[in-house]
Order: structure tokens, then C-alpha cells, then sequence
């Protein structure tokens, strides 16, 4: 226990040491601490780019042999896809097909009727072809893809993709590979159309997996300007045979020589695909991801009471972030690539690595002492929670660790980055958040002081040096009171919970903007990175761009007549001529009967066609073009699934075609030449360039426009509308400001006015009331008693004061009061009723100056008219009217009670003394005592004291009235017992020590209480007694608590509730003396305790009322009040709250912890905090006030909740 | 003298807020009301449960651990129809079991009672079910294993209450004996099952997803509870 005391202490001194640090040098920790994050990001440059493109190599095609399953010592640039044989080898067949010369009397149709036709024969051709050598003869069945059948789920495609056999699609297989289907077809195009999804769709589609060229190259429309056919035969192989493939290509360039072309046919590429995240895999990312913006906002909704709460969310969620791209790039530096989806094990590092700490952090140095130097606020804030920090960081690391011996290494591998972003987190909550909080909490208080300023501007500069409140000289008082209600700033954490559901959609709108912007740019990502996307679409808007670009800025005619120039002018024409030997070596071992077949067809056509197809370097790998889902999606029709595999394509093999007329005319449908013959738009290539052109240009403008307005959006959406004022509308609202809320409404100034009540030189030490009568007592032993003349009015006088003190202190306030007197008119009395003014008192009226007199006229204050304050000051007695207490001179009165006209007062020098409210005697007097009185009770006609050393006297007030004499107050009497027995000054009142329990506690009592007959006291040992007043006998000795015992309540239903320095609240059944609840809801000193019918109300030292629930001690609420406040509770009525602050008292209705109003009692009260708080019978309540009274009259607020 | 700041929007609240006192509205009268504030929690809980089962069981029969019959697999809700209503209902009455017991034993809740830490909870079930589908382990026994370990560590974290653990053990094994009869009556199976008929991890499984209920059902509830406090206080 002691160890772990002493690494508590030592813990917390670091990091006292390291909070001072932070905030002293803010702005170097900052560098500091980003060069450490940016040092630790490093790394993370080298990494590739996450995203689910295809991954391609190339190798050569004459040395290929299948890769191994063993990587190889000498892998080089090898990726570690690479091993293994390919899932399938692609062979494409590119044919290029076109009618030449193009006749004026052919249709529209003529341009792919013909040339589609030509698939069928070439589709025979690569079937029928056979390949023999030496170890035999191998034809496409035995090499190609045998498919089994078509996944269930699409029936639709049955009648088009082949079912069995060899995978080989073709245009063919619309017509299913039939030339007499495809005959007897009237619209082609209709055949084609017919299998196109509706809608949208990004990936492959069918026309683009049969024709295996994206479709507006196809050339198969009406529209087709260069009346080039293109579409490839796909032949899918399963495996490798060079000779085979080599014998083939010879074969179809043979037949089809392609005079221009010189595509490489040197390198075949493997295409490596990672997983695909389909829709269905991105559901429970994005809800993962939802539940984080979830957590995120949740958290960062706590922070509170800073100056900017938005940045402090924004750096706490920086630190996170940037903590996790540390420990990548940390674990990355060291050699340990991550392996896992990234963007699926974010949301849940993020949950571990938790947000918790920061806000706790910023809570601690929040709730901190306000008037500390910053420098010390957050050593102090960080000291604070050093242990629970630290705490919680080790079992965290103890549970990561537990995670790491799993073995297993998707955990393992989750674990290490976790330990390592713990640790970083650490790191940035130390240096970066701590430093941001100290920046933020200093800019506060830089705020504050600019706010002030102004407000004194009409008085004379304040002094440089002061800036705290406490230290400013009290300027003069131009008006008694200023009156501000319903400031919001202090409103805290807890709304009522009605409003929390039904403002809930109002209140998730942060939540709302946090997900749009995150759908944005998951849309702005998908969008990019879509292979159907923007990206491709302007790849393929550039690559089509740059030919006509360039033909039309030479001058040149349209595309037709170029064709000519382009074959010699082309510079790929260098190349043919590399190209061209390789057809001519025929392979000596093709079969001779398709080589003679193949020789006659179409030799005469091809050398003197005009050569209107052209191979340029883009149709050596076509399938670039394609959409790189294009090969997934054609084998996941086969259910094979590509992902994490690759295939190798091979080189494609050119086919050219060229028909006559006349076989275009042959070919035709019947129904062909019904289509009316396109009307060839008489618009020159340039300017269908020239229109392509400005349609880009203008939708890049429209989609440069949409950008900003959707940047702008989220900015308006994002960001506060009133950004530039944000100090003002959020920052704490001077009192004296009228008061204005958002939308400019001005509540009407409160009625409520405190009426202060002059007359103490010193702060008042005790209160106390019995409803009619208010006495009060001040640090220099001074006694007022204050009446009311008439409740309605609610005017008081001062009825009486005396002084009980030495003739030192006499002297001294005689001196002091001269000044006043001088200064201040004679007051012309205005005392209607005191008829117990005795003669005894000096009629040398000090009034108050006429300004003073009344309240100012304010609007709404109702009964400001009523109010007449008359002071009466009365001098001190001469010694000889009173005994002067002749040890009275170094006692001051630590308790005083008030039940009638009786005031009970215990002195620290031990003596209790009785006076006359009225009149000012003292009537009577004990001295038994020595130990000073810390407590008294006053019920009925007996006093309970409590002493400083722990013994309880029980004293009884008897009376004896002298004969003859009628009570006109009221009769008092032992049997009897009025609330509020009233002795009149004939009466002889004695004191009598009934019973003095010696040893009642073992430390100093501290809290005496008293009701229904039972005398409850709680002491520095921890326990609470409570004794009978009968015959004080004690009852219980109640025992819970783990610290001194600091409030107690005790009301006529049996009701006790105790709190302790522990923070504890118990309940206690005063019948049985059973503890009915404990709970534990303050750190540090309870301090007060109020009960109502139905829930138990308690403030600490830790600046927090809490409200609990009476019968079950569930905490129902609590309420962050200002640091610094006083610690006093009143009660108004069941609903009514009333708190006691820094110089000025909060009302609060109890059933939604909501702020009613707040009433500030003086202008410059700064330091001065409300520490004692008396609620009176008629919605009044007194609080002290420094050295004044303070009277708050709360009609309206009454009225409201009624 | 102290300083705070309040938030736009708590002000705005603060104005709304005291429009709102003096309109009691219709709605705040059926949040107070008793059975129908049941009600409308039973709704949540029962949508939230319908949501996590839709997602989760993606995740399932992505990695083709369930198989349900192949025609309702294209659709996006990839298991039968039967699935989400059953988890939402079964979700529903462990949200308002939860609280319920909770005030029977007399024992509130007071751990870690934040709408943060509730959403942290859920975050980390769904981690606990991503792993099960997502991560290759190296047998069952260690699926199981570090399941059931996570699935522990879950209630310490958020819960930590006995009355939780107890109904937690108890409605998983419930429900794991529920599966167990469905996969033996044929209704779906699982395509490598090595606890009889299901998979080793189920218990954890359902064990975290209680846990997780329970801790919704109650930070739920807890307005209820503020509401009724709030009605006796107005009488």
C-alpha cells in the first residue's frame, strides 16, 4: 500500500513538473512535437497508396515459363503476387473490320452488318485450329478454360455466355455463335441493346465482356464516323502453350494480314487483383465507421467550460489520428509491413486507443482554481489525474499484451499497432494536448481580461498590475444592486431530459455534418477511384482529345481523307518494320488443310483495300481500356473469383478485315435498308471537335462550380455562422450587460431585486432566522438584528444593533462611524411601526444618502415604490447599560440561533449568551463551558451547544414571568410550544445546563442539527449521533462515512442525510438508525445538503450539485456550477433551487436542473462568494455578502412554477 | 471568478428550452407516459437489434460461415426473413430486461453510464464479430477462445455489474441451445460446425451482443427513469 502511495506520489509529481513545462513553453513543445509526428510519418511515403486497382507486371513472352509457388532468392522486382500459376490466360483476338471502298448506295447498317458476320468464320477458324508437333497434336479444347456452368443467380445471361466448354466469347455470342441467327437478326442493334442493365451501372457490362472493347469503340451504332468495326474474340485458357498460341497467330495474320500494324507481341502482362469490396462489404465498414463519428461525437460533446470547445475536439481528434499514423509509420520504419485492411481496423484502433484520456484531462484542468496562473492550473489539472491515467493506461496495455499471445497474427499483428499508437497517444496527450489545452485555457483568460476592460472604461484605468478580481480595489457603488437573469453561461452539462429527446435531432446535427462530410469524400474517393469513374472518363475524354486535337489544329481535313497520309506519315510505321517479319516464318508444323482454306478467302480483297484501319501503339493492350472489373466480373459469372489472384493476358493478336461492297450488300437483312440513311450531319469534324471540346470545358467549369458550392456549403455548415464573434455570443456575459440572446430577444430586466442590508464592518460570520426576526453577526463580534415592518412590502429595517464587543473595538467603530455619519443627511424618521424601540436606544439616526434610498426606477420592478429603507444606526451601549462580557474581548461568536425574540449565541471562548432580539439585552449568560462553541440548536425552550472538544451541552431556557404581567405576544411555556415562543422583556430568563455529555465525539463536532426532536450531530471522527432532546439521551451512533462528517440534514419527516469529506452521502432511517443509501457523487468535501420531498440535493467542494433520488440514492443529475462558487443550498419549495455564487445567488428549478435566474447582489463582488444562505418562509432568502445582507425576494420565480 | 463557455447551441437550447416549459407538448406527454415510453424503447431497441443482425449476418455469409438457401443470398438481405425480426424481438426484451432487473435487485447501474461509452460498447461487438468472420485463426479452440476472452474483457469494460454477467450467461446459453435446435431441425446450417451442430464461438458471441443490449436498454432507460422523476416532481 505504501508502494503504491509512493509511486502515486512520485507519478503525480512528474507530472505536476511536466504540466508547468508544457505551459511554459508552448510554442516549442508544438514544433516539437509536430517534427515527431512528421518524423514518425515518414515512412508511411513509401507505402502505396491503398486502393483496389489491379496490380500489373509484365514479363517477357519468349523466356516465360510459369512462376513457381517458392519465392526465389533473386525475386528483384518480383511482386509477391507472382508465384504461382495464373488463374487463366487471356488470349484476345483483335479484329478491326471495315467495308472499303465505302460505297454511297450502302446503308448505315452495312458499316457492322458485314463485319460482325466476318466473327463467325474467325471463331471457326480458332476452333477448328490444331496445333501438332512432336509430343502431339493439341487443339483449343485441350488447352482452353472448361467451364462448368454459369453461376445460379443469372438466369438472364444464360442465352449469351457459354454454359460449358471452352470460355470463348465473341460479338458471336449474341446470336449464340449461329451465323444463321444472326442472318435472319433485323435489328442487330436491338440484339445488343437488349442484354444492356437499365439504370446506372459502373462495372462491366455485357456488351463490353463480348465485344471486349469498351462500346463507343466499338464502332457497332449508326452513327459511325470512321466506319471501322472493332471487337475482339476472347479466348481464355487455362494453360500455357507457346507453340500452340505461336502457330495460331501465324495462322489468323496470315489469313487476315494487318498491313500497318506493328503491335508489340513481346510481353504479356499479369494483372494481379486484390479482395473486391462489393456493396455488401462496405455495409459493416460504413457502420463501423458510423459507430466511430458516433463515439467521436459523443465524447467530444463532454468538453466543456474552454474557450473554444471546437478546437479542443478538433486537437483531441487530431492526437488521435495523428497518433495512429505514428504507429503505422513506427512499425513500418521497423520492418513490419501492415498486412491488414487499413481502412477496416481504423474505426476499432480508434475505439481502443479511446478519447477518454483528453477529456479527462481537460475536465481535471478545467475544474481547476480559476484564479491560479495558468502555468499552475494545468501542472495542478495533470497532477490531478495522473494516477488514473496512468492506471488506465497499463491495463489497456496489459489487455493488448494478453491479445498479443493469442498467436494469432491477424491479432498479433492488430495488437502491435495498437500498443504502439498507445504509447504515441501517450506521447501527443502529453506534449501536443496538454500544450493546446494551456494555449486554449490562456486565451481564455486573455478574453476575459479584453472583455473587462471596456466595461470600465468610464471609470478611472485600472491599475496594470491586478488583474484578478480579488485584488481590485472596490470601486465606488453607483447603485446598490444590478439585476441580470438568465445567463446561459451557467447552464451546464445537465439539460432537462424531456428537451434531450425531443431536441434530439436538433442536438445530432453535429453528428448529421460529421457523416455528410464523410460521405462526401467517400463518394469524392469512390467517384475517383471508380473504375467507370471520373478518372477513367477523362483518361479516355484525353486520349481521344489528342489525335482529333491535333488533326484539327493542322489544319487538317476530317478523319477519312487522313487516313492516306497517316500511313506513311505515321510514325509507328518504323516500327512495322520490325513487325513485319515476324508472319513470315510459317510454322512447318500446321496442318495443311486450313492453311490452303484459310489462303483462299480473303487474299484478293486484302492488299488493295484502302486502308482505313489503322493499329496505332493504343490497341496493343485494348483491355486497358476496359474497365479493370472486367475480367473479375467475366470469371465470377463462372463463380471463380479473382480476388488475390492474377491472370496473365497475353499479346494480342491483330486481325484485320476488309469487305467489298458487294458482300456488304450481300449480307443484308432484308429489313436493313428500311432504316432511312443517316442523314450525314453536314457539321465538319472541326467542329465536332471543336463541340467536344466545349463540352468538356464546360462541364469541367459546371464541375469546378459544384465544387465550390459544395466547399462553401460544408465551410457555412462546418463552421459557425457567427465565426468572428465567437468570444462574445459564448463567452461569460458581464454583469451590467443587458442580457440578449441569439436572436436578439432581450428578456424584460427581472423583477427580482436584492435588497442589501447594511451595517456590519466585517464579513458576517452567522445568520439566523425564525421567519420574523433576522439576525445576523459579523467577524468582529457584532450583533444586528433585523425585522421586518411588513412582509408584504418587503422592507426591513434594521431594528436593533449592538455590540457585545470590548470598548477596544467600541472605540474603533466609533471612529469609523463619524465618516459616516457626516457624509450621509439626517434621515427625517420614517418609522411607522416600533413599538419596541426602547428609550434605551440613541436616537442619532444614520440614514443613507437620498441616492441610495430607494431602488432605481427600473422597469418591472413592481414594488420598488414600497420600499423605504430606513437605517437606524444605533450607537453602541455604553458599558454601563450592559455588562460588558469581561472575557469577551478575544470570543467571537461562532454560532448564533434565533427563536423569537431569543438569540443564542456561542462564543469560542466557550460562553453562551442569550439576548433580546428586541430590545438588545443580554439576558442571560453560561459560563460553564471553556471549549469553544462550534454548534448550537435552538428548538423549543432548549439549546443544544456543541464544543470544540467534542462535548454536547443540552441547556433549557427557562422563564419565569413576573406576576401581574400579560403576555401580549404570545404564551410561551414549557408545556406549550409554539414555533416561536416570545418572552417578553419582563421575563426573567434563565439558563440551565441540563446535561453536558462530555466525550459525545472524539474529534470536534462540526455540524449540530436539530428537528423533530432530535438533535443529529456529525463530528471529524467520522461518525453521526443522534441523541433524544427530551431527555438527551443519545440514540444511534451512526457509522458509514470514511472521512469527517461536513453537512447534515434533518427535517420533521425523520429525514437525515449526512455527507462526509469522503464525498459520501448517507441516508439514515432515524427510527431504526439503519443506513438507507450511500453513495458517493463529490470529489472532495460535501459541503452541503438540502433535502425536498423527493430528492436529496448536494453541493461539494468539487463544484458540483448533485441531485439524488431519496428513496433509491440514484444520482439523477448533476449541475457543473462555476468554480469557485460558495457552497450553499437553499430550498425555496419543492421545485426550487436556490445556490449561492461568486456575488450572486442562482435559482434553479429542480426538476429539469435547469438555471432560472441569477441574481447578482452587487456590482463589485467579485471576490466575494455567498457562503451562507438562509431561505425564510415567505420566498425570501438572505445570504451574506461580504460585510452586507442581502435580501432576495423571489415572488415571480414562485409565480412561474406555480 | 469563474468562466465558462457555453456552446451556441446550448443556448439555443436554452431558449427552446424555455418555450418548451410552458408548451407541454403532446409529445413530451407520451415520453412520460409509462407503457408507451416502454413502447417506444422496445421500438429502438428492436430497430437497433434488426440493424446489427442485417450487418453482421453480411459479415457472416460474405466469408461463407452461414449458409442459408442460395435464392435470398442476391438480395442485400443476405439471410432469411426470419433472422432480423428474431434478433430485433430478442434484443428488444434483453434492453428492457436489463434495467428492469436492475431495479428489482435495487442495485442501479452507475458504471460508466455515457452515451460514448455505450457507443464504444457497440463498436467493440462489432469488432468482436468482425474478427470472428474476418480473421483466420489457426483452429476453433482458439477462435473460441479469444472470443470468449474479448467477449469477457466487454463486460468489464462497460458493464461490470454481476446482475449483467449472470443474464448475459444465461441468455447465451439460452440462445445457444434455441440454435442449436434450429440447425438441427434443418433450418440453416453452418458450413464447418464443431460444437455439435454450430460453432464454438456462438455463446461468445451471443454473451457480447447481450452485454452490448443491456447497455443500450439501460443508458434508454435511463430517460424513462428521468422522466417519471420528473412527473412526480410536477405533482
Amino acid at each position: 500500500m505504501t508502494l503504491r502511495e509512493q509511486l502515486r506520489e512520485k507519478i503525480s509529481a512528474a507530472f505536476y513538473r511536466h504540466g508547468l513545462l508544457c505551459a511554459s513553453y508552448p510554442v516549442p513543445i508544438i514544433l516539437f512535437t509536430s517534427a515527431s509526428i512528421l518524423t514518425c510519418c515518414y515512412p508511411l511515403l513509401r507505402l502505396p497508396l491503398p486502393g483496389t486497382g489491379p496490380v500489373e507486371f509484365t514479363t517477357g513472352v519468349r523466356d516465360y515459363s510459369v512462376p513457381s509457388h517458392e519465392p526465389h532468392g533473386d525475386l528483384g522486382e518480383r511482386p509477391d503476387w507472382y508465384r504461382g500459376p495464373p488463374v487463366a490466360y487471356i488470349q484476345q483476338v483483335l479484329v478491326k473490320a471495315a467495308v472499303s471502298p465505302w460505297d454511297s448506295s450502302l446503308v448505315p447498317v452495312d458499316v457492322f452488318r458485314s463485319p460482325l458476320g466476318r466473327v463467325f468464320s474467325l471463331l471457326e477458324e480458332i476452333r477448328n485450329h490444331v496445333h501438332s508437333d512432336s509430343s502431339g497434336s493439341r487443339s483449343l479444347e485441350s488447352l482452353c478454360l472448361q467451364v462448368t456452368g454459369l453461376f445460379p443467380g443469372l438466369r438472364r445471361m444464360q442465352s449469351v455466355l457459354p454454359e460449358h466448354g471452352c470460355l470463348l466469347v465473341s460479338p458471336g455470342n449474341y446470336w449464340q455463335n449461329q451465323r444463321e441467327l444472326f442472318d435472319s437478326d433485323p435489328d442487330l442493334l436491338k440484339t445488343i441493346q437488349k442484354h444492356e442493365p437499365k439504370g446506372l451501372h459502373t462495372s462491366a457490362t455485357l456488351r463490353d465482356l463480348l465485344f471486349g472493347v469498351p462500346g463507343k469503340y466499338t464502332g457497332v451504332s449508326h452513327y459511325n464516323r470512321k466506319r471501322v468495326v472493332t471487337y475482339t474474340i476472347t479466348v481464355v485458357l487455362s494453360s500455357y502453350d507457346a507453340r500452340f498460341l505461336g502457330s495460331l497467330r501465324a495462322r489468323l495474320k496470315q489469313l487476315h494480314p494487318s498491313a500497318n500494324c506493328s503491335l508489340r507481341d513481346d510481353h504479356m502482362v499479369h494483372v494481379h487483383f486484390k479482395e473486391e469490396i462489393g456493396i455488401a462489404e462496405l455495409i459493416p465498414l460504413v457502420t463501423t465507421y458510423i459507430i466511430l463519428f458516433a463515439y467521436i461525437y459523443f465524447s467530444t460533446r463532454k468538453i466543456d467550460m474552454v474557450k473554444s470547445k471546437w478546437g479542443l475536439a478538433l486537437a483531441a481528434v487530431v492526437t488521435v489520428l495523428s497518433s495512429l499514423l505514428m504507429s503505422v509509420g513506427l512499425c513500418t520504419l521497423f520492418g513490419l509491413t501492415p498486412t491488414l485492411n487499413g481502412g477496416e481496423i481504423f474505426p476499432y484502433l480508434v475505439v481502443v486507443i479511446g478519447l477518454e484520456n483528453v477529456l479527462v484531462l481537460t475536465k481535471s484542468v478545467v475544474s481547476t482554481p480559476v484564479d491560479l496562473e495558468v502555468k499552475l492550473r494545468i501542472a495542478q489539472g495533470l497532477s490531478n489525474e495522473s494516477w488514473s491515467i496512468m492506471k488506465n493506461m497499463a491495463t489497456e496495455l496489459c489487455i493488448i499484451l494478453i491479445g498479443y499471445f493469442t498467436l494469432v497474427p491477424a491479432i498479433q499483428e492488430f495488437c502491435l499497432f495498437a500498443v504502439v499508437g498507445l504509447v504515441s497517444d501517450f506521447f501527443l496527450q502529453m506534449f501536443f494536448f496538454t500544450t493546446v489545452l494551456s494555449i486554449d485555457i490562456r486565451r481564455m483568460e486573455l478574453a476575459d481580461l479584453n472583455r473587462r476592460l471596456p466595461a470600465e472604461a468610464g471609470l478611472p484605468p485600472p491599475k496594470p498590475g491586478p488583474l484578478r478580481p480579488r485584488e481590485v480595489p472596490p470601486p465606488p457603488r453607483p447603485s446598490p444592486h444590478t439585476i441580470t437573469l438568465q445567463t446561459p453561461a451557467f447552464r451546464n452539462l445537465r439539460l432537462p431530459k424531456r428537451l434531450r429527446v425531443v431536441y434530439f435531432l436538433a442536438r445530432t446535427r453535429l453528428a448529421q455534418r460529421i457523416i455528410m462530410a464523410g460521405t462526401v469524400i467517400w463518394i469524392g474517393i469512390l467517384v475517383y477511384t471508380d473504375p467507370a469513374g471520373i478518372r477513367t472518363y477523362l483518361a479516355a475524354q484525353v486520349s481521344e482529345q489528342s489525335p482529333l486535337g491535333d488533326s484539327g489544329g493542322a489544319g487538317l481535313p476530317p478523319h477519312l481523307a487522313v487516313a492516306p497520309v497517316f500511313r506513311g506519315g505515321d510514325p509507328t510505321s518504323t516500327l512495322s518494320i520490325h513487325a513485319a517479319p515476324d508472319p513470315t516464318p510459317l510454322p512447318e508444323n500446321q496442318s495443311q488443310g486450313h492453311h490452303g482454306s484459310g489462303r483462299s478467302g480473303p487474299l484478293p480483297q486484302a492488299p488493295p483495300a484502302v486502308p482505313q484501319i489503322t493499329w496505332g501503339a493504343e490497341d496493343e493492350e485494348g483491355w486497358r481500356r476496359l474497365s479493370f472489373r472486367h475480367w473479375p466480373s467475366l470469371f465470377s459469372y463462372y463463380n471463380i473469383t479473382l480476388a488475390k489472384r492474377y491472370i496473365s493476358i497475353l499479346p494480342v493478336i491483330p486481325v484485320t478485315v476488309h469487305l467489298s461492297p458487294q458482300e456488304a450488300i450481300e449480307t443484308r437483312h432484308p429489313q436493313d435498308t428500311r432504316h432511312p440513311p443517316l442523314p450525314v450531319p453536314k457539321v465538319s469534324a472541326d467542329l465536332q471537335t471543336d463541340l467536344t471540346l466545349y463540352k468538356v470545358a464546360a462541364l469541367g467549369l459546371a464541375a469546378g462550380v459544384l465544387l465550390v458550392l459544395l466547399l462553401f456549403c460544408l465551410y457555412r455548415v462546418l463552421c459557425p455562422r457567427n465565426y468572428g464573434q465567437n468570444g462574445v455570443a459564448h463567452g461569460r456575459r458581464r454583469r451590467g450587460d443587458l442580457p440578449c440572446d441569439d436572436y436578439g430577444y432581450s428578456p424584460p430586466i427581472s423583477e427580482i431585486s436584492p435588497l442589501l442590508l447594511r451595517g456590519h464592518s466585517m464579513d458576517i460570520e452567522c445568520l439566523a432566522s425564525d421567519g420574523m426576526l433576522l439576525a445576523s453577526c459579523c467577524l468582529a463580534g457584532q450583533i444586528r438584528v433585523w425585522d421586518r415592518l411588513s412582509s408584504s412590502s418587503g422592507c426591513w429595517e434594521q431594528r436593533d444593533g449592538w455590540d457585545g464587543m470590548s470598548s477596544a473595538t467600541d472605540l474603533s467603530e466609533d471612529e469609523a462611524y463619524p465618516v459616516r455619519r457626516r457624509t450621509a443627511l439626517p434621515w427625517p424618521t420614517l418609522f411607522t411601526d416600533q413599538p419596541d424601540l426602547t428609550p434605551l436606544i440613541d436616537t442619532n439616526f444614520t440614514c443613507q444618502p437620498p441616492s441610495h434610498l430607494s431602488t432605481p426606477p427600473r422597469g418591472g420592478f413592481d414594488f420598488g415604490g414600497l420600499v423605504e429603507r430606513a437605517y437606524m444606526e444605533h450607537e453602541p451601549p455604553s458599558p454601563s447599560a450592559y455588562p460588558a462580557p469581561s472575557s469577551a474581548s478575544s470570543s467571537s461568536v461562532w454560532a448564533m440561533e434565533l427563536r423569537g425574540n431569543l438569540i443564542a449565541a456561542g462564543r469560542s471562548s466557550g460562553k453562551l449568551e442569550l439576548w433580546d432580539a428586541v430590545e438588545g439585552s443580554l439576558r442571560c449568560r453560561n459560563e460553564d463551558g471553556v471549549s469553544g462553541i462550534t454548534a448550537l440548536a435552538f428548538l423549543n425552550n432548549r439549546i443544544v451547544a456543541a464544543r470544540l472538544n467534542g462535548s454536547l451541552d443540552f441547556f433549557t431556557v427557562e422563564i419565569k414571568k413576573p406576576l401581574g404581567l400579560l403576555q401580549y405576544r404570545g404564551p410561551p411555556g414549557r408545556g406549550s410550544m409554539p414555533p416561536s415562543p416570545c418572552y417578553s422583556s419582563e421575563d426573567v430568563i434563565s439558563l440551565q445546563l441540563t446535561r453536558s455529555i462530555q466525550c459525545a465525539h472524539q474529534k470536534p463536532i462540526t455540524v449540530l442539527r436539530a428537528a423533530a426532536g432530535r438533535v443529529v450531530t456529525g463530528s471529524q471522527d467520522h461518525t453521526v449521533r443522534v441523541y433524544r432532546l427530551e431527555d438527551s439521551c443519545c440514540l444511534f451512533t451512526l457509522q458509514g462515512h470514511s472521512g469527517g462528517i461536513t453537512a447534515i440534514y434533518i427535517d420533521q419527516t425523520m429525514v437525515l442525510a449526512s455527507g462526509g469529506q469522503d464525498g459520501a452521502i448517507c441516508l439514515w432511517d432515524v427510527l431504526t438508525g439503519s443506513r438507507v443509501s450511500h453513495v458517493y457523487g463529490h470529489r472532495g468535501d460535501v459541503t452541503s445538503l438540502v433535502c425536498t420531498n423527493s430528492c436529496v440535493i448536494s453541493s461539494g467542494l468539487d463544484d458540483l450539485i448533485c441531485i439524488w433520488d431519496r428513496s433509491t440514492g440514484i444520482k439523477l443529475y448533476s449541475i457543473q456550477q462555476e468554480v469557485g462558487c460558495g457552497a450553499s443550498l437553499g430550498v425555496i419549495s419543492e421545485s426550487l433551487l436556490v445556490t449561492g455564487g461568486q456575488g450572486c445567488v442562482s435559482f434553479w428549478d429542480l426538476n429539469f436542473g435547469d438555471l432560472l435566474q441569477t441574481v447578482y447582489l452587487g456590482q463589485s463582488s467579485d471576490g466575494q462568494g455567498v457562503r451562507q444562505l438562509l431561505v425564510l418562509d415567505n420566498a425570501a432568502i438572505v445570504c451574506d455578502f461580504g460585510s452586507e445582507l442581502s435580501l432576495v425576494y423571489v415572488p415571480s420565480v414562485l409565480e412561474k412554477l406555480d | 471568478m469563474g468562466d465558462s463557455t457555453v456552446t451556441r447551441s446550448q443556448q439555443q437550447l436554452a431558449v427552446s428550452q424555455q418555450t418548451q416549459q410552458h408548451q407541454q407538448g403532446p409529445y413530451v406527454s407520451v415520453i412520460t407516459n409509462r407503457t408507451s415510453n416502454l413502447v417506444i424503447r422496445g421500438a429502438m431497441l428492436f430497430s437497433v437489434g434488426v440493424f446489427l443482425a442485417l450487418v453482421l449476418n453480411l459479415l457472416q455469409v460474405q466469408r461463407n460461415v452461414t449458409l442459408f438457401p442460395p435464392d435470398v443470398i442476391s438480395s442485400i438481405f443476405s439471410s432469411a426473413w426470419w433472422v432480423p425480426p428474431c434478433c430485433g424481438t430478442a434484443s428488444a426484451m434483453i434492453g428492457l430486461l436489463y434495467p428492469c432487473i436492475d431495479g428489482h435487485l435495487g442495485e442501479p447501474h452507475k458504471f460508466k453510464r455515457e452515451w460514448s461509452s455505450v457507443m464504444r460498447c457497440v463498436a467493440v461487438f462489432v469488432g468482436i464479430n468482425h474478427a470472428s468472420a474476418k480473421v483466420d485463426f489457426a483452429n476453433n479452440i482458439q477462435l473460441s477462445l479469444t472470443l470468449a476472452a474479448l467477449s469477457i474483457g466487454l463486460w468489464w469494460t462497460f458493464d461490470r455489474s454481476r446482475s449483467g454477467f449472470g443474464l448475459g450467461v444465461g441468455i447465451a446459453l439460452l440462445a445457444t441451445l434455441a440454435t442449436q435446435l434450429l440447425v438441427y431441425n434443418g433450418v440453416f446450417k453452418y458450413t464447418s460446425p464443431d460444437f455439435l451442430y454450430i460453432r464454438s464461438w456462438l455463446p461468445c458471441i451471443f454473451f457480447a451482443g447481450v452485454i452490448t443490449m443491456g447497455n443500450i436498454g439501460r443508458q434508454l432507460a435511463l430517460y424513462e427513469y428521468k422522466f417519471i422523476q420528473e412527473k412526480t416532481h410536477q405533482d
